[in-house]
């Protein structure tokens, strides 16, 4: 009746798990029941979680992503601190929860911290910069995240019923396959990445689509924001590299279910076969990550510079070179599996050339800050950290892109140095940065400064703190994902290593604080205008939190920097004073699809994952029914009238002529 | 000052001298039909690639036989040749229903589309006959990595037909009870793009693991 | 939004629509589609089987014929054409098959190299024993 699943399956004799499960259960229960006690489930249910307008989504992206940073990061904390102890002893983590630990905290951070932070952030901004109403598909937008928030609740699950792999954040056969993983982590690993990928996917669909096929009138490709641009590069990644990862695990789970031999030892499968499929998607991924997060700070410096980016062209072509060369370097991945020397030269060579387009955007961005007047807002910090810290982890990966390194270094502590070094230095950074940048546009208010650059700094030092000691210990020859060592040389850096995730904890803490006040402080810290920072891009032409359909008249773009020569000639010819032509607006209506979907797509990934086979059925069903009754629904839009859009869009026409007035004044 | 000022506030910064400005018009968003019709093309090509993996995971384990039976042992060219016939007719009946519902034609589009169907339908009991007799002669996918390979690949486009018929009578449900709305138009668009995209798959299905692997 | 096409976008098709040409037209281009690759695979089928032509030649000609057959799939059922209108859909194509023919080869390539220099999966787990 219910598969493999028994009361055994929660682990009640294992404290560590059961606290952090318990107190997880306690703060949900809390929050559901607040919001259902306080009346706010229909406002929720309304205007959040049917909500198919892009910027919510995007919101709720990036809920997700930092709620899945806490989780992620917790089991940084256990890993840390596990290592900073188990010099000659066990520690506090038996090596089968230490195992599950490492894998949870890549495969969270990965797949649930820093896909969902980027994609949110261009969900939110990009139809705005683009000067639409929406993304290309809105129903579905909100399916992708429904299912990729289904992911995440399967993550979570697993540390209550079950347990989760212990194989690393990509389970490599043949240790993940039936005969030496007999358990449900690895089950949990795959279908709650099938899941997600699927709304990976979609995500990516919709945002090719929308920079491609929906942009404002005059917005030709080579005026839109550089935002778009790696929008646009990274999406492209997202439609041509997930389908490998859902082949690759789809071969997994053939394997696992059925006893197919695509990746066991016996019947001729091939394990190399796994690496080579799942680094064809893996190191494309990285650029997924990462580009967003150059866009992100090409609009931050070129801001905060108060200039156009310098060389928009080259940096474009350097975008979409990423693009292409990141299909072409898979291999140094396993240098040391075992491929021969012309094999390993080529695509080291390669490795190395593809440093060059990224070497290319850093100059891009000092010669926009060179002659700038420089503002040190937090964002702009976040930026220059970032060109800073990343110039570091791409030097050390050019290093490690040279075959005869790798060989030392594989799989040592240095390599675990260089991806955080580029995670975090690049993509979190970036994240962090987007998220100071554009939170005022899309909410109505701007965070807390000073909290911000507290946790700026905290999280730079703790950074440095936390992972230099880690390329110095792995030139000692320490392996990554050891559970205990007896090295003394090791230990002391690993305690230093302990105290910068303490220092990057402290930033962590001041960033929630600053979400905290902020939001108590908001009335002071209120945007009025919809430009807190004197931006150059459409998302600043319009109101802050912008209106449902974000631009009451389409806007008409004539050259780069949109908004900026708008601003210019509405001072030069003092026009914007005649009032525009407002006219109806459809827009499409919210829809439960995604939400029952995902709830489906829940059960269906737990039965999966359980072996019951009949609650399977049910789930498949029911998805299918859902998105049947979405298609037969007769009504898909609704109208605003011409004078509701005047209404809302005089108010902020009036807050920004006061503004313009009074700085003129 | 004032000067710099201008210069940056240029709103063509990068506006290389003597390029004509009214090269680079663009008028705006584009019709649903074409956003959605290009969507459902990226999907496809995304489709494309991860049959692409399937492919080549068949073409490294294609000789790992392990002892077991070879594809050449195993193919029956006759059968694959009317599976090829039924889906090019398949393929040809869908353009033909998509036709009848560009003109809103309600009586030709539900034939064209029942034809596909019944096509899809042999192509599916045949595929399955193929299947069963393999497994019932040993050669099931648990036998080998080369047969692993097979029935994954094989069995992944004849999972992509199911889904397609599934979508094929919602449709023919959709056209019969709200006929001909834009909606319903493009996502018939949709399928026919699905089913023509499968029937290219199969080509390269039929050429490179039947006929390629039928000689010794 | 709308479903109209209006004059400006005349250049833009979406993947799958003809640009124009009547109903007897349109059925014309796929008889002539479904011929083709009737004739296409009928000619693959043959040379599979035949003794006629120098046997090596073989797996050659019968990936160019899929080439050429997927070639006229594109052509006369999904109606890609090289016409400005077709921009976007031919160059998405591109990149998916610059994609495709990346994993496929990069795969080969590297399985073929590994399988070399490597001792077999199986004989390496009989060593261990």
């Amino acid at each position: 009746m219910f598969g493999k699943l028994s009361w055994s399956a929660i682990p009640i004799d294992q404290p560590i798990p059961m606290i952090a499960s318990g107190v997880v259960a306690l703060v949900i229960l809390g929050v559901l029941a607040w919001v259902v006690l306080a009346g706010h489930l229909p406002y929720l249910w309304r205007e959040w979680i049917t909500s198919v307008d892009h910027k919510r989504i995007g919101v709720m992206y990036t809920l997700l992503a930092m709620v899945m940073l806490l989780r992620g990061f917790s089991d940084a904390l256990m890993m840390r601190s596990q290592q900073a102890v188990a010099f000659q002893s066990q520690g506090y983590l038996p090596p089968e929860h230490y195992n599950q630990i490492f894998s949870a905290h890549g495969t969270i951070m990965i797949f649930f911290v820093a896909m969902p932070f980027v994609i949110g952030l261009m969900n939110l901004v990009v139809p705005l910069q683009l000067g639409v109403r929406d993304v290309a598909f809105p129903t579905l937008n909100s399916v992708g995240f429904w299912l990729t928030a289904t992911g995440a609740l399967l993550v979570n699950i697993s540390l209550v019923v079950g347990e989760f792999a212990r194989t690393g954040w990509l389970p490599y056969p043949p240790l993940s396959e039936l005969t030496y993983s007999p358990g449900v982590g690895v089950d949990y690993y795959l279908w709650a990445l099938q899941i997600s990928g699927v709304g990976t996917l979609v995500a990516g669909i919709n945002l090719v689509t929308t920079v491609l096929k929906l942009r404002t009138r005059g917005m030709t490709y080579l005026r839109m924001p550089m935002f778009c641009w790696t929008t646009l590069a990274s999406n492209l990644l997202i439609v041509a590299a997930f389908p490998i990862l859902t082949a690759t695990l789809a071969m997994l789970i053939l394997d696992r279910y059925f006893g197919f031999h695509f990746f066991t030892n016996e019947a001729g499968g091939n394990v190399m076969m796994f690496m080579n499929l799942i680094w064809a998607w893996g190191h494309p991924e990285v650029y997924i990550l990462v580009l967003p997060a150059f866009g992100i700070f090409s609009e931050v410096v070129s801001t905060f510079s108060g200039k156009p980016l310098f060389g928009y062209r080259s940096m474009v072509l350097a975008t979409m070179a990423i693009c292409v060369i990141s299909f072409m370097v898979w291999l140094h991945h396993f240098f040391t599996m075992g491929a021969g020397p012309t094999v390993n030269a080529i695509f080291g060579i390669a490795s190395m050339i593809i440093a060059v387009p990224t070497g290319v955007k850093i100059y891009n961005w000092l010669f926009t800050m060179y002659g700038g007047r420089i503002r040190f807002d937090t964002p702009m910090l976040w930026a220059i950290g970032f060109m800073v810290t990343f110039i570091l982890g791409g030097l050390t990966g050019v290093l490690v892109a040279v075959p005869p390194a790798d060989f030392l270094l594989h799989n040592s502590l240095f390599l675990v140095a260089h991806f955080h070094n580029v995670i975090i230095g690049g993509v979190l950074f970036g994240a962090f940065a987007g998220y100071a940048y554009w939170f005022p546009k899309a909410f109505g208010f701007r965070l807390h400064e000073g909290l911000g650059k507290a946790a700026f700094w905290c999280w730079l030092i703790g950074f440095y703190v936390a992972f230099m000691p880690l390329y110095a210990v792995g030139f000692l020859g320490m392996t990554r994902r050891m559970q205990h060592y007896d090295v003394p040389e090791w230990r002391p850096w690993l305690l230093i290593a302990a105290a910068g995730a303490v220092i990057i904890l402290i930033g962590i803490v001041f960033q929630i604080m600053q979400l905290v006040v902020s939001i108590r402080h908001r009335e002071e810290l209120r945007d009025r205008t919809g430009d807190p920072w004197d931006g150059r891009s459409l998302e600043w032409a319009t109101a802050s939190p912008p209106p449902v359909f974000n631009f009451a008249i389409p806007p008409d773009v004539t050259g780069e920097d949109a908004y900026w020569s708008l601003k210019v000639h509405a001072k030069q010819q003092s026009l914007g004073k005649r009032e525009p032509d407002y006219k109806d607006i459809e827009m499409p209506r919210n829809s439960p699809t995604g939400f029952v979907c995902a709830f489906f797509a829940t059960i269906m990934g737990f039965a999966l994952i359980w072996h019951i086979w009949w609650m399977v059925a049910a789930g498949a069903i029911g998805a299918f029914t859902t998105f049947v009754a979405f298609a037969w629904r007769d009504h898909d839009e609704y109208v605003i009238s011409a004078n509701e859009v005047a209404r809302i869009d005089r108010a902020n026409v009036e807050e920004r002529r006061a503004m313009t007035s009074l700085a003129e004044a | 000052m004032a000067d710099t000022t201008l210069a940056y506030a240029h709103p063509d910064p990068h506006r290389l001298r003597g390029i004509p400005h009214a090269a680079v018009v663009h008028e705006g968003p584009a019709p649903k039909r074409i956003v959605t019709g290009f969507g459902f093309w990226i999907f496809l090509l995304s489709d494309i690639v991860m049959f692409s993996c399937f492919f080549a995971t068949y073409a490294v384990l294609v000789d790992q036989t392990a002892g077991g039976p070879k594809g050449s042992e195993l193919f029956d060219l006759r059968r694959v040749a009317v599976e090829t016939v039924l889906l090019l007719l398949s393929s040809f009946t869908c353009g033909l229903a998509n036709i009848a519902a560009d003109i809103r034609n309600k009586l030709w589009f539900q034939v064209g589309m029942a034809a596909t169907c019944v096509l899809g339908l042999a192509f599916l009991y045949l595929e399955a006959r193929e299947f069963a007799d393999l497994v019932a002669r040993g050669a099931g996918p648990t036998r080998s990595a080369f047969l692993t390979a097979f029935f994954s690949l094989v069995g992944c486009h004849g999972l992509h037909v199911s889904a397609g018929i599934l979508w094929l009578l919602t449709m023919m449900a959709q056209v019969f009870a709200k006929g001909f709305r834009a909606d319903i138009g493009r996502r018939i668009m949709c399928f026919a793009l699905f089913w023509h995209a499968l029937d290219i798959i199969w080509v390269a299905v039929f050429s490179v693991v039947y006929l390629l692997g039928s000689k010794p | 939004m709308s479903d109209q096409i209006s004059e400006q976008h005349r250049i833009d098709l979406a993947p799958g629509d003809e640009g124009e040409g009547g109903v007897g037209l349109r059925v014309l281009g796929y008889v002539t589609g479904l011929g083709l690759a009737l004739l296409l695979t009928a000619t693959s089928f043959f040379i599979a089987g035949t003794d006629l032509v120098w046997q090596p030649s073989i797996p050659v000609a019968i990936i160019v014929l899929a080439i050429a057959q997927m070639g006229v799939h594109l052509v006369f059922f999904l109606h890609l054409t090289t016409g400005p209108d077709n921009t976007n859909n031919v160059m998405a194509l591109a990149f998916g098959m610059l994609i495709v023919f990346l994993v496929i080869g990069g795969s080969l390539w590297i399985m073929a190299n590994l399988n070399q220099n490597m001792v077999p999966m199986d004989q390496i787990m009989q060593m261990q024993r």
